[in-house]
């Protein structure tokens, strides 16, 4: 029974098709998960806006939209109407082709990242052998959008929040890729459902997930500070920064378009967020042996709104850092921690199974640690500013 | 398959095409991104995974976007004055033409002397890593270390000059 719960989507899909012809019942299958997943995520999204807007006001210390409905459950569906019933203006100087397709180009790059996450047992919608690959080329293609939201805008700040923005994307994009490489390094494939498999065994009660190892906890710290960063999320939100450049590359678009940026971004949060459960949390896996009845999607989609709060919560509690302070981190202390990470992990595969390696491990990671930090913030003196002008 | 062969094959030489002949440069950028994205589609219709993704990753991705900031940064995005044409136009057009002369002969003489590539090899990610750190090892290593060289000349090129404090 519980067997059933846990594979009732894939139940549902295959009693739809059984009322197609043979031939068309693979496009079909394909449709419906497209479907599945276009209006799953969105009605996420609607709730994440609304449940960040409480969970915020509540972290200040104020109750949060309440007026729309019961606790302001309504509010998402008033601003839903609100976007697209306002007037879409756009810049007469500007570039009015590019300035149409930069959202789009945003949401389908970030939609396709959906199409390779396992949300549970035999519930991908396409299984590559490349499927990271992929994930990792489709979040390459929209930090174009970003850039061509900025520039054809005609607006100075526009472009500035777009080249802070790329800049950082660009930077932090190479932490992500390093730090999942530690784990395609210990599973030895680069498709996510093989990486969910291989977390799915237990030990006693305890779940072999990769982030209850020395590696996949520091790999898993640098990807959650990547993710931050690639979704242009607090405490990394400059490039959208309210008090410093209006709105960043989006301060041109009204309306249904600025839905769609906030969509994008929200959904590209969500997305990085599920990479990240498969990766490093286990995917669809349950965290302990005797909760293995619960169906396998309620826990992918429990770690992915764990990981949404902690989103949220970052949001809230940090304040936000300095463009230069932004890159500083990346390129001075995450690139490096993720680098050495990689050979930790490299090392743990090579000493082979026993208690060995955690020790190990976890002295290396640590001391690795303790030791970068202390070096790359050696030569800060913050003394008076020096300045340098363009000749 | 053909009809999407010739699809991909006709938004490639668009955008190529496009790249040459648009006034604003940052426009030919964004149509040399849809070429790079034609070449991407065609590697996977050849079911080289691999290729594919790595050449969106790293060329749209990255080079797309290093293209972009160079013209943004210098003054190639402000619009041409005169014509877009240069005044070497017809002899760029005849070395256009011998070097795809002779990319087209030798891939036509590659398709005699291999006749029984016919069919596809499947290549497989780890097929490509097993190559690259096996047989392909010193390639592997000195494309390393242009990498490298190319990044301490860009951080030295970069570097705040300390003169004069």
């Amino acid at each position: 029974m519980f067997q059933t719960f846990d594979q009732i989507f894939i139940l549902l899909r295959d009693w739809v098709l059984g009322f197609l012809p043979v031939g068309l019942r693979p496009g079909a299958g394909v449709v419906l998960g497209v479907v599945a997943i276009v209006c799953v995520f969105p009605a996420l999204f609607a709730l994440t806006v609304l449940l960040e807007r409480k969970g915020l006001g509540r972290m200040q210390n104020r109750p949060g939209p309440n007026r729309v409905g019961p606790f302001g459950l309504l509010q998402p569906i008033a601003d839903a109407i609100k976007s697209l019933t306002k007037e879409d203006i756009v810049p007469t100087t500007a570039n009015g082709f590019i300035h149409f397709l930069a959202p789009l180009v945003l949401v389908v790059a970030v939609f396709m990242g959906f199409a390779v996450l396992p949300m549970g047992r035999n519930m991908v919608l396409v299984d590559m052998d490349c499927a990271l690959l992929f994930y990792f080329a489709m979040g390459a293609s929209s930090e174009l959008a970003v850039f061509m939201a900025g520039w054809s805008s005609r607006n100075k700040y526009s472009l500035l929040g777009a080249m802070r923005a790329v800049a950082q994307m660009i930077s932090y994009e190479v932490i992500l890729l390093l730090s999942g490489l530690a784990v395609v390094m210990i599973t030895g494939s680069l498709s996510l459902t093989r990486i969910v498999e291989a977390q799915n065994q237990y030990t006693g009660i305890f779940p072999h997930w990769n982030i209850f190892t020395p590696w996949g906890l520091a790999g898993f710290l640098m990807y959650a500070i990547a993710a931050t960063a690639e979704t242009n999320r607090s405490p990394f939100d400059l490039p959208e920064g309210e008090s410093e450049l209006v709105a960043g590359y989006h301060t041109e678009y009204s309306g249904f378009k600025f839905a769609l940026f906030f969509l994008g971004e929200y959904l590209a949060m969500f997305s990085i967020s599920g990479l990240g459960s498969t990766l490093f949390l286990g995917g669809w896996s349950a965290p302990f042996s005797f909760l293995q009845w619960v169906p396998s999607w309620i826990w992918f989609f429990s770690k992915l709104m764990l990981s949404i709060f902690v989103f949220i919560w970052m949001r809230g509690t940090l304040p936000r850092l300095r463009q230069d302070q932004l890159m500083n981190f990346a390129w001075k202390f995450v690139l490096p921690f993720t680098l050495y990470n990689l050979m930790v992990t490299a090392l743990w595969r090579f000493l082979g199974e026993g208690w060995q390696r955690w020790v190990v491990c976890t002295v290396l990671v640590v001391a690795g640690y303790v030791l970068l930090g202390r070096v790359s913030m050696r030569r800060e003196h913050f003394g008076p500013r020096s300045y340098r002008y363009a000749e | 398959m053909s009809v999407i062969f010739w699809l991909i094959s006709a938004i490639t030489l668009g955008g190529a095409l496009f790249a040459v002949l648009l006034k604003n440069t940052v426009h030919c950028a964004l149509a040399l991104t849809v070429a790079f994205a034609g070449l991407a589609f065609l590697f996977l219709g050849l079911d080289a995974q691999f290729a594919g993704f790595a050449q969106i990753m790293v060329y749209i991705g990255a080079v797309a976007i290093l293209v972009v900031f160079a013209i943004l940064l210098t003054r190639g995005s402000e619009t041409p004055k005169g014509s877009v044409y240069s005044r070497y136009a017809f002899s760029g057009l005849v070395a256009a033409a011998g070097v795809f002369a002779v990319l087209g002969w030798a891939v036509l003489q590659s398709a005699r002397v291999l006749p029984n590539e016919a069919q596809t090899p499947i290549a497989t990610a780890q097929q490509i890593g097993v190559a690259l750190v096996g047989r392909y090892v010193l390639p592997l290593e000195i494309v390393a270390l242009l990498l490298t060289v190319a990044t301490i000349g860009a951080v030295i090129v970069a570097l705040h000059e300390k003169e004069g404090k």
